[in-house]
């Protein structure tokens, strides 16, 4: 079963890292590291994906004949935005949890926890191929 | 991307992968067709070779092979084409028996590069058919080096095919009016297609490492076929000067380190030496151009023992004719950053600003990366601080990211 893992995040969650020492941000570094080697290493790992920050996202819908009314930042400080995922493959929902609760553990200031929200869902299937 | 334990059939493969093609183009114009034939007489012989041995003449094999695909998607397609099909499916006697013709081999490869850097196509749709139908790999080997779906390089690779037949570029040599700008493109695309290789993401560098491998074999062959061509050494020598940092240029993690910090025992010494062989030839030969530059600025940095002892005063002065070759922002801002080097910080941020008003560079991270470190010289930490960070906000490349931050994150612990 596929599960996307979903990190979010608000533009000051975003620039809060500029605040970290040097240790900080290397612990930090080093606990996803070797996540995702683990991941990698166990091959449960199917794709993930880093954004850039949301002060360059752009909100796009179709206005009139198709053409692109576009939002551009800032945007208010409690939004929301996605900041990054990664496509795990695994035996069970209970292993897509332990691996979301390993990321949202990342340490932050002063080594502890961060327990960010990692938003677990499970993706959907091409149909089953026809019996032949 | 070699299959582990038949690295000889691979390279061997890719060697003969422009060859056959070559050989096919000549009796049927269509390269469309032509190229699947050959990738899949490629993909036959990487089955079939490894466990039944390598046949007397392998390229004679591989043509056959190919011609005999060619012939069979001719017959599928009906009596639309039975005229072409009748002459294809003569396999010439001469292509199938000789073991290898060397002049018209190495008129191939130059003229399928010179086809596939076509300038109709996208410089990411060159990089991709050259890597095909020049260097003889599969397209899930080009997929996994662009970090892409397979399907979706077989997408890229067919529509350039396919941009190719319908612009009707012939197979042959350009023209002496064409060459120097065909040439150019041609030395653009094994350029861009390097650097895409070193520029490591995270997680994958080992796969995109292969791009430059592969850029480098290709621009060797092309330096071999061309050995007066000092622009071409010169992209050689580049290449082999600046791929002999990559073992010191990130750390376990995958962490950047500049090459200032890097640790030079680790650096390559014979592609360093061949490299320096390579451009002290090209730059004898009278005619200076772009690639020759680059790569003594290179040879410069690589001749240094550690950072302090890196001749500044030399590198200003090639990035000085640099700047006088092309009006590339980043020669200016590397230019800067020389000058800081031999004039202090203050100089380069003098340079700097006259950059300011350059619209190619308005807000590419790199200008406030080299601000950064030009302040951080000069002793404005709370400043340096600032564009580092914008700096981090503004780069695509996570390793860089992370170097960017943890930068400004130990000066802002320094103090101001």
């Amino acid at each position: 079963m596929k599960y996307m893992l979903l990190m979010g995040g608000t533009q000051a969650s975003f620039d809060s890292m500029n605040t970290w020492s040097p240790d900080e941000i290397q612990a930090h570094l080093n606990h996803m590291d070797e996540l995702d080697g683990e991941l990698r290493e166990s091959g449960e790992l199917v794709d993930g994906l880093g954004l850039a920050p949301p002060d360059q996202a752009k909100i796009v819908v179709a206005g009139d004949g198709g053409t692109p009314e576009i939002t551009d930042g800032p945007f208010p400080e409690a939004k929301e935005f996605l900041a990054g995922y990664w496509m795990v493959e695994c035996e069970s929902l209970e292993r897509a949890i332990e691996i979301a609760a390993r990321t949202s553990a990342a340490p932050g200031p002063g080594g502890a926890p961060m327990n960010m929200q990692i938003e677990v869902r499970e993706v959907m299937e091409a149909p089953p191929a026809e019996e032949m | 991307m070699t299959s582990g334990s038949q690295p000889n059939v691979d390279a061997l493969l890719r060697d003969l992968a422009p060859q056959v093609l070559g050989a096919l183009l000549r009796r049927f114009a269509d390269f469309y067709t032509c190229e699947d034939a050959v990738q899949e007489a490629l993909l036959a012989a990487a089955v079939q070779w490894p466990e039944g041995g390598v046949p007397d003449n392998p390229r004679g094999w591989l043509i056959q092979i190919a011609f005999r695909r060619l012939t069979d998607h001719l017959r599928s397609e009906g009596a639309r084409r039975q005229r072409e099909q009748r002459a294809a499916m003569q396999i010439p006697a001469d292509e199938s028996t000789a073991a290898a013709e060397p002049a018209r081999g190495h008129d191939d490869t130059l003229s399928l590069l010179f086809m596939c850097s076509h300038p109709s196509l996208s410089s990411t749709a060159a990089i991709a058919l050259t890597l095909r139908a020049v260097g003889g790999l599969t397209t899930a080997e080009i997929a996994s080096a662009f970090m892409v779906p397979e399907p979706t390089m077989a997408q890229r690779v067919s529509r350039a095919k396919k941009r190719i037949r319908s612009s009707n570029v012939p197979f042959r040599m350009p023209t002496e009016q064409e060459w120097p700008e065909r040439l150019r493109t041609v030395l653009h695309v094994l350029y861009l297609m390097f650097n895409e290789g070193y520029t490591t993401s995270i997680g994958s560098a080992l796969n995109r490492s292969e791009l430059s491998t592969e850029a480098i074999r290709l621009t060797r062959t092309v330096h071999r076929l061309l050995p007066e061509d000092a622009e071409i050494a010169g992209l050689l020598a580049l290449m082999l000067l600046t791929d002999a940092r990559r073992a010191a240029r990130s750390g376990p993690g995958g962490e950047l380190i500049p090459l200032a910090e890097q640790d030079r025992s680790r650096w390559d010494q014979a592609a360093i030496a061949e490299g320096i062989a390579i451009v002290t030839a090209a730059l004898s030969k009278g005619y200076v151009g772009y690639y020759q530059l680059q790569a003594a600025i290179s040879a410069v940095h690589d001749e240094a023992a550690d950072a302090d002892a890196t001749d500044w005063p030399q590198i200003l002065a090639l990035y000085g004719l640099l700047k006088q070759m092309t009006d590339n922002p980043m020669v200016m801002l590397n230019h800067a950053i020389a000058t800081a080097m031999v004039y202090g910080p203050a100089a380069g941020l003098t340079l700097l600003e006259s950059l300011d008003g350059d619209d190619r560079l308005a807000g590419h991270y790199r200008i406030d990366a080299v601000r950064g470190h030009l302040l951080e010289m000069a002793g404005d930490h709370r400043a340096a601080v600032g564009h580092y960070r914008a700096a981090a906000n503004g780069t695509r490349n996570i390793p860089e990211r992370h170097y960017l931050i943890t930068r400004a994150a130990r000066i802002a612990a320094e103090g101001p």
